[in-house]
This record gives C-alpha cells, sequence and structure tokens, in this order.
C-alpha cells in the first residue's frame, strides 16, 4: 500500500521505498532520508524574492540577503517537481525533516482505506459537521444521513 | 540537635524549621511547580462527588453551552467597552476557570492564548493568597496581574481575576485579560524594544488584590493610574475588566440556580477531562515518528543577527513531544526572551487554532503535549531576563511547530482543519505614543497587526490581510474613528503591495501598505517591531517559497502635507514609488530593519511598512496559469514576476494565457532545474561546513548536534562556544556604542590613508 506524507511525497509500505507522488519515481528507502535521492540547488534567494527597492539606494529592499540565507530547492531526479525547500544559512546541512516509523505506519494502515484528495487537504469548515443536541439530527448522523 | 536524638525530638524541631521557613519566606517569586506545570490540576473530592451526583451529558453540555455564551457575551462587552485599543479591536479574551485554577470554558473570539496562561497566576492565588492572613480569598475580591514570569505572553496584557462563590465555598473563577498597551516602560506603548532589564519593561505586577466587596481599591487604582501614561485607560479598563468578570458570575450562579452546583462543578471539569482525552485519542490517529524544522529569526529589535529557533517533535502513542534544544541562548540585555509558559501559551495557541478548532476553549487542549527547551535559551528564559518582546522568539517557535504538525497532519485521515502553510507570524503595524490633539499623554498601538496574511491551504489560496497567529477572530478597525482620538493618519493603507507574494501552487495571503505620518502634534513618535527584514519569517510548505522579508522606510526631514498643498503631483502613493523616485526635494530617504526604537516624528514625514505575507504551498510550476492571470488582474503581482516564478506566457496587452507556451515554458522550467540540480550526497559534500560562518553572528546550535551552542560574533565580541546543558546569556553591546565604533575605525581608515 501507498500512503501519502506530503503534497509530493508517499511511501511504499510494502517496498518500504519513498516515492515521487507525481511521477512514481523511486526516491530512496523510507527508513532513510528522503532528501538523499533528490537533486538539490542552493539558489541566491533574490531570484525569487526580487528586490523591490533599488539595491543601489537602499540597504533593505524586501528581498532576503543571501549573505545570511539560501535556498536550497530539492527536485525529483526523473520529473523534476520541487519537493521541498528549505530555507538555511549558508553552509548549515540540511535537516533530516520526517524520519517516520515505518513499523508503526504499517500497522496504522492495516485497516485504513486509501485517502481522497479532500481527505488530504483537510475539511471546508462549510460542510464540518455541527454539534447538535437534537435526538433527530443524531438519529440522523447515525443512519448517515447529513 | 544536642543530646535529644529521639525521633519525636527530630520531628518536632524540624516541623518548627519547617514553620519557621514558612512564617518568613523573603519574597515570593514566580513558583516552579506552578509555572512549569501546564496540564489540568488533579480531580478534587468535591469535582468527584459533583461528578457522581450529576453525570448526565446531556445536561452538562446544556451547562457549558450556556457558559460558553456567557463567555462570548462578556467578550461582546469588553470590545465595545475597553478603552485600550487592544480592547476595540479583539486583543482580549474573557473565561470560566474551576476552582483549582484551569481555564475550563474561554470566549470563542480573542486571543486565546491568554486564557491558555492565565491558570498560571490564578493556582499562585490560590496557593500563596488562600490562607495568608492579610490577603485571603473572599467573595467580592478581585486580583490583577501582568508580570509574564507568573503567567502572562507580556506584561502590556492586564488580567483581572475574581473568586465565584456559592454558599460560602469557591465553585469558579472569573477572568478577563486584555492587550491594554501602555503600561509605563521605558517607550510608550506597552511593548519596549529598548528594554535591557526588566525594570525596563514598566508595570511588574505578580498576582495581587485590587477588588474588594466589588469595589476597586481606589489607593492601589491611583498607584496603577500614575505608573502608566494613559491614566484614563488604566483606570476605564480595570472597571469594564471588573464588570465582565460580575457577568461571568452572575452566569455561573443563573447556571448553578438552573441545574444545580453539581452539574457546574461537574460541566467544568468534564469538559477538561473529555478535551484532554479526545486529544490523546486524535494523536493516536497521526503517524508516528520525528519531524524536525528550523526557523531563523534575524533580529533581537536592536540589532540583526541571527537567532535559531530548533525543533524536533515527536509523535509517540497518544503523546505529541515538542523538543527545542538546541535553540538560541538567551540574550542578558534584549527584551526578545521568552518565559518557557508563554511558550507553551503560543503552541497551545496553534492547537486551538490551526488543528483542532471544533474542541472546546479549553487548557486540557494542550495537557497532553510536552515542551523541552534548554535551561537558558531564549525559549526558556530566566527570572531576571527581559521579556517584554517574547514574540520574536515565539512567534518563530510558533511557525516551527505549525510546519513540524503540517508533516504529521498530511498522513492523518480525520483532520478538523486543512493542511496549511505558515501563517505569516509577524505583527507589523506602528506602536505609538505622544501628545494627542486632546492635549493627552498616549501610548499604544495599531491594530493592523490584526491583518496578517494567512498561509496558502493544500486546495487554495491565503487569505490577504486576514488575521494575526494569536487570534482568529479580531478586527483592523477603522482608520477614521482612529485619526478622531490619535494625531497621526495613514496616508496610505489596506492597498495590497503587488509582489508582497508567498509563491507556490497556492500563494500564501499578501498584506498591504501602510504609509503614516503625525499631523496634528508637537511631539509624537513612532515605533516597530518584528523580525524578518533580512531573512524572511514565515516560510512555505512542501515547496512552497517564504513570504518575502520587509524592512522598514522612512522619509524624514520634509512636511510632504506641505507638498501635498503646494504641488500634489508629487505626491506618490506607493512605498516603492516613494522609495525609488525620491519625489521630496531635500528629504532624506532610508530603509531600516523592523527594530525601530520610539522615535520622534515630525509633520509630514513619513514612516512606511507592510503587513506580511503567509507561506505558500507546493511548486510554482504547479500553479494553475488561470490563477497566476487572476493575480495579475488583481494587481497581486506583476507580469514580471508572473513570467520569473509561474512561467506563466500570456499577452500583455488582453492577459489572454497561452496555455501551450505556458506548457512549453514550465517543461523547460523542469529541465532546467534537471540540470542544475545536484544529488544530494554530493551537494553535502560542498555545502555543508562544521561550523557556521566566521562572519555571521550566530545564535543556537548548528545542524543537528544540538549539544553545542554558538554565539556571536558580534562587534567586535568573539564567538562563544558553550555547552547546551551550560549555557550562559549573551549581553550584546549599545548598538550606538557600536556604531560609533565603526565610525571611529572609518576616521582611523581615512586618516591613515591621508597620511599615506
Amino acid at each position: 500500500m501507498k500512503v501519502p506524507m506530503t503534497e509530493y511525497l508517499e511511501i511504499d509500505l510494502d517496498r518500504e521505498l519513498w516515492l515521487c507522488r507525481v511521477c512514481g519515481h523511486e526516491i530512496g528507502p523510507a527508513r532513510g532520508l528522503y532528501k538523499e535521492g533528490l537533486l538539490v540547488h542552493a539558489r541566491d534567494p533574490r531570484e525569487i524574492h526580487k528586490p523591490v527597492l533599488d539595491p543601489e539606494m537602499y540597504e533593505f529592499t524586501f528581498a532576503p540577503d543571501p549573505s545570511w540565507v539560501q535556498i536550497l530547492e530539492y527536485y525529483c531526479p526523473s520529473c523534476a517537481t520541487m519537493v521541498e525547500v528549505e530555507y538555511l544559512p549558508p553552509g548549515h546541512p540540511p535537516v533530516h525533516d520526517m524520519d517516520f516509523d515505518i513499523d508503526a505506519l504499517k500497522a496504522q494502515w492495516k485497516t485504513r482505506k486509501p485517502l481522497t484528495a479532500g481527505e488530504l487537504a483537510g475539511p471546508d469548515m462549510a460542510h464540518f459537521a455541527q454539534h447538535t443536541h437534537s435526538r433527530k439530527e443524531k438519529a440522523q448522523h447515525r443512519h448517515g444521513g447529513h | 540537635m544536642g543530646k535529644s536524638e529521639n525521633i519525636g525530638d527530630q520531628k518536632r524541631e524540624q516541623d518548627l524549621i519547617n514553620q519557621f521557613l514558612a512564617d518568613n519566606v523573603l519574597f515570593l517569586g514566580p513558583d516552579p511547580e506552578i509555572m512549569e506545570n501546564h496540564d489540568i490540576a488533579p480531580r478534587t473530592d468535591a469535582e468527584d462527588k459533583a461528578m457522581k451526583k450529576e453525570s448526565d451529558p446531556a445536561v452538562l453540555a446544556l451547562v457549558r453551552d450556556r457558559l460558553q455564551a456567557g463567555c462570548n457575551e462578556t467578550f461582546e462587552m469588553l470590545e465595545q467597552m475597553g478603552a485600550a485599543p487592544g480592547a476595540k479591536w479583539g486583543d482580549l479574551i474573557t473565561g470560566i476557570f474551576t476552582p483549582s485554577g484551569d481555564l475550563a470554558v474561554g470566549s470563542t473570539g480573542g486571543v486565546l492564548l491568554f486564557a491558555c496562561l492565565v491558570h498560571h497566576p490564578i493556582k499562585f492565588i490560590k496557593k500563596y493568597w488562600e490562607k495568608e492572613p492579610t490577603v485571603g480569598i473572599r467573595e467580592g475580591d478581585g486580583f490583577i496581574h501582568n508580570d509574564a514570569r507568573y503567567g502572562n505572553i507580556h506584561n502590556t496584557d492586564q488580567s483581572l481575576i475574581i473568586p465565584i462563590f456559592h454558599e460560602g465555598k469557591l465553585v469558579a473563577w472569573a477572568g478577563a485579560t486584555v492587550h491594554e498597551g501602555e503600561n509605563g516602560a521605558i517607550e510608550p506603548g506597552g511593548m519596549p524594544s529598548a528594554a535591557e532589564q526588566v525594570y525596563d519593561e514598566g508595570l511588574k505586577m505578580s498576582p495581587f488584590k485590587v477588588v474588594e466587596n466589588y469595589e476597586l481599591k481606589k489607593d492601589l487604582v491611583t498607584y496603577l493610574q500614575n505608573s502608566v501614561r494613559e491614566p484614563k485607560l488604566q483606570y476605564e479598563d480595570m472597571k469594564v475588566k471588573l464588570f465582565v468578570c460580575r457577568r461571568l458570575e452572575q452566569r455561573v450562579k443563573a447556571a448553578i440556580a438552573e441545574f444545580g452546583v453539581d452539574a457546574v462543578i461537574s460541566s467544568l471539569r468534564r469538559g477538561l477531562e473529555d478535551s484532554k482525552t479526545e486529544v490523546q485519542r486524535r494523536l493516536t490517529e497521526w503517524p508516528e515518528g520525528k519531524v524536525r524544522t528550523v526557523v531563523m529569526a534575524d533580529s533581537t529589535l536592536r540589532e540583526n543577527c541571527l537567532i535559531k529557533i530548533n525543533l524536533e517533535m515527536e509523535k509517540k502513542g497518544d503523546e505529541l513531544v515538542l523538543d527545542f534544544r538546541g535553540s538560541s541562548p538567551e540574550f542578558a540585555n534584549r527584551c526578545n526572551n521568552t518565559v518557557l509558559s508563554s511558550l507553551k501559551g503560543m503552541l497551545c495557541q496553534l492547537f486551538l487554532m490551526f488543528v483542532w478548532p471544533d474542541l472546546p476553549r479549553n487548557q486540557a487542549v494542550f495537557a497532553p503535549i510536552r515542551v523541552i527547551c534548554d535551561p537558558k535559551s531564549t525559549l526558556r528564559s530566566s527570572y531576571t531576563t527581559p521579556n517584554a518582546e517574547s514574540m520574536m522568539t515565539f512567534f518563530p517557535a510558533f511557525t516551527a511547530a505549525q510546519l513540524c504538525v503540517a508533516k504529521f497532519l498530511y498522513n492523518t485521515p480525520a483532520k478538523f482543519t486543512k493542511v496549511i502553510a505558515p501563517w505569516h507570524n509577524m505583527i507589523r503595524t506602528f506602536i505609538w505614543g505622544g501628545m494627542t490633539q486632546h492635549n493627552e499623554m498616549v501610548g499604544n498601538l495599531c491594530a493592523d497587526l490584526n491583518g496578517m496574511g494567512g498561509g496558502a491551504r493544500a486546495d487554495r489560496d491565503g487569505e490577504h490581510a486576514i488575521a494575526p497567529i494569536f487570534a482568529s477572530m479580531a478586527d483592523t478597525g477603522e482608520q477614521e474613528l482612529n485619526e478622531e482620538e490619535v494625531p497621526f493618519i495613514q496616508i496610505v493603507s489596506k492597498k495590497i503591495m503587488c509582489d508582497n507574494q508567498a509563491f507556490g501552487k497556492y500563494r500564501g495571503g499578501q498584506g498591504y501598505e501602510m504609509i503614516a505620518s503625525n499631523l496634528k502634534s508637537n511631539m509624537w513618535g513612532f515605533m516597530v517591531c518584528c523580525i524578518g527584514s533580512k531573512v524572511s519569517s514565515t516560510p512555505g510548505l512542501f515547496g512552497g517559497y517564504s513570504s518575502p522579508t520587509y524592512p522598514l522606510c522612512k522619509v524624514k526631514g520634509v512636511d510632504t502635507f506641505e507638498i501635498m498643498k503646494s504641488h500634489p503631483e508629487k505626491w506618490e502613493f506607493s512605498i516603492v514609488d516613494i522609495m525609488n523616485k525620491q519625489p521630496f526635494e531635500g528629504a532624506k530617504y532610508s530603509t531600516h530593519h523592523m527594530g525601530l526604537q520610539f522615535e520622534l516624528c515630525n509633520r509630514g514625514e513619513l514612516y512606511m511598512i507592510m503587513q506580511g505575507s503567509g507561506g505558500g504551498y507546493g511548486d510554482v510550476l504547479e500553479r494553475d496559469p488561470d490563477l497566476v492571470i487572476r493575480d495579475i488582474e488583481e494587481n497581486l503581482i506583476s507580469h514580471e514576476a508572473a513570467w520569473r516564478v509561474y512561467k506563466a506566457v500570456f499577452n500583455p496587452e488582453t492577459l489572454v494565457l497561452d496555455r501551450d507556451a505556458t506548457q512549453k515554458a514550465r517543461d523547460a522550467e523542469r529541465a532546467a532545474r534537471k540540470k542544475r540540480g545536484v544529488p544530494f550526497k554530493q551537494f553535502v559534500k560542498s555545502w555543508s561546513k562544521p561550523e557556521p560562518p566566521a562572519n555571521i553572528p550566530y545564535y543556537g546550535c548548528w545542524g543537528e548536534d544540538c549539544s553545542t551552542i554558538y554565539a556571536g560574533p558580534f562587534a567586535g565580541v568573539p564567538r562563544k562556544v558553550m555547552r547546551a546543558d551550560n549555557i550562559e546569556a549573551v549581553f550584546m553591546p549599545n548598538p550606538k556604542d557600536v556604531r560609533i565604533a565603526e565610525l571611529e575605525d572609518r576616521i582611523r581608515t581615512l586618516e591613515a590613508k591621508g597620511r599615506g
């Protein structure tokens, strides 16, 4: 079974692999750091957050200071989806950000069904089941009504 | 002990010593037993009996709804009647607490984290004042409090707390807390970033009695009025909070009359126990494991430096542990430090607002969650370190937790909110002070801080200028009403700045720009207090980019109102145009980091800031190109950014999208990514360094080794390396001394050149 962990990453529980959710590329062992199977590029943050004020005139320009922070962009080596970004000071080691217990995950997902896109994103508050004291409404909920 | 060695004598002597020590306590400082415990208090015998007598869930729910309605009613009262700007715009809360002091029901609106902290002072009052003959707790009493070290965010927020009795027995407490603003600190407005010691921070009220027989004690009120710059506000809001507490008392007593005292006590306690159990149940559904992140704060508000907030969040069974070890040391003479309980309050807010907003507003929601910090770190600061601007470290800690939570939640089937990128985490607004047009001295802040950009969600963009991270329901107020009371105007306001966007598949909500100036006072000034001018404060999620960085921009030495009269065509109505075109002759234009200490603003001088954007979500190349065009139409992004970031191709005249060309451009960008991307292991070899760059003032651990803490170098003070279990507070030099030293260096260099 494949279980989504982020917008772009899933874990194949049977094969214990991180996979790209966009192209299915096998990124690496699920018990390891997924970043090891990706391409990385350290970007000058001003390429994304461009100075809005003239940098010739001002010290602070709405753009980050590249000597204090860089953007590490992680790409899937197969489809080049940008799986993750990390803002770090130059030279700071990348963070081992997700370290899940695979055995526990397997046990949890034994009886679960795959999630829909809506379930992954989370509920819309407008459709949230309301707290009620009405016996009639509670009975309807119990019988699958809404 | 002499010759009397039998056990009876020893016990008598020990009892005597204990009694002597108890009777002769020199100073009742914050009690670690109270301050380090955020769990709900043990169930008392009285609660146990009440719960056995009344356990019908329907009755208990009716009581809870009745009390909830009372809290919401008093929230409205306080908002309508309060004098502080914070009160008028929702920076407040009201709540009902159990006899032991746990918050059981909080108002739906307002700043929930206040309520997650007020249980500490109540527990202090119970423990120390109940049996103290000079104080006591009686019907009609009321206590005031604002010192964060006894349970608060910072001392600009004041609480009034009253005990509620039924037939002579304490059955509950009512509390009301408001961001009052002015507190007599070294700078006006209540959030003094210039404070270098706790004694610069103004009123520091440990909990004390200020009400007897439901009347404010005039002698104490007078003392408090003399201690702040806004004596009328101090009095008025004490009165309002007292009346609000009395209304809560009325509602509790009405519930007792209708349902019986056992039903009320049982309902308060049951709500807490059920909330805790439910949170534990929900946590079991999260994946097991560890999620880590790093958020960098880039300023103490006096100087730029990198302050690391390091978080490892571990979920195991029904417990969640937030381990912040490795974060920056505390700053001995800066006020950006956080008291541990304040950090917990802020984190509780995260779960109440962004994870389980459906749960009752009570403190038990955070009870199953543990927090670990290094002693003397900036997130667990000492008694003597200032903390008036604790938000500068606990807001980034909130963001770190929000990032980690998203990585646990995505995989969890039962969610109660959207998966969301970090909310903009700063308070980008003006703090102000001086003499008004009505000849009154005031010090407070603009409510624009309540309109930060929301984080992008997993299936849609974030909302613009919507709410702060500390209140789900608050208001930004009407500028025109503001101008009736204070002498400055916002010449430009509520105007969203183009390209102030956290880019992503879904973009963060954006914020508006504010251009303020003094119009009607001979003595008026501003402050701002935010991080994020060199390094973004608010990151994105799952490949989404962060918010931009934000400077403070100033135009000094010119009265732009006169130019508006004489040469209106010269006026530009955006920060970018004013700063880049410099339309006012003779003016001095400058940019700064967002830690401005109080500074006088002459008539017509301009102070200009921006609200912040929430973080972006997902890969920019996945953004629906139609949404890119919509953003252009709404002037949220420029044509240039639409191409540079999103690779959208369109007719610049008609904005008609060229879908094929967009697809090709995006394919080309993906190919470019593959070309420039380096395999991880190869990248790490060249990128990762064993310690922080020698030229960057860096505070905290480096990489994943949390046992070694770096501090500095800064302004000639060399870098210190310490063990995490033996942190020494960092003492920063005075920024003016730093500037003088820089200028002296320049003089020496120039003189040497001259001689050469």
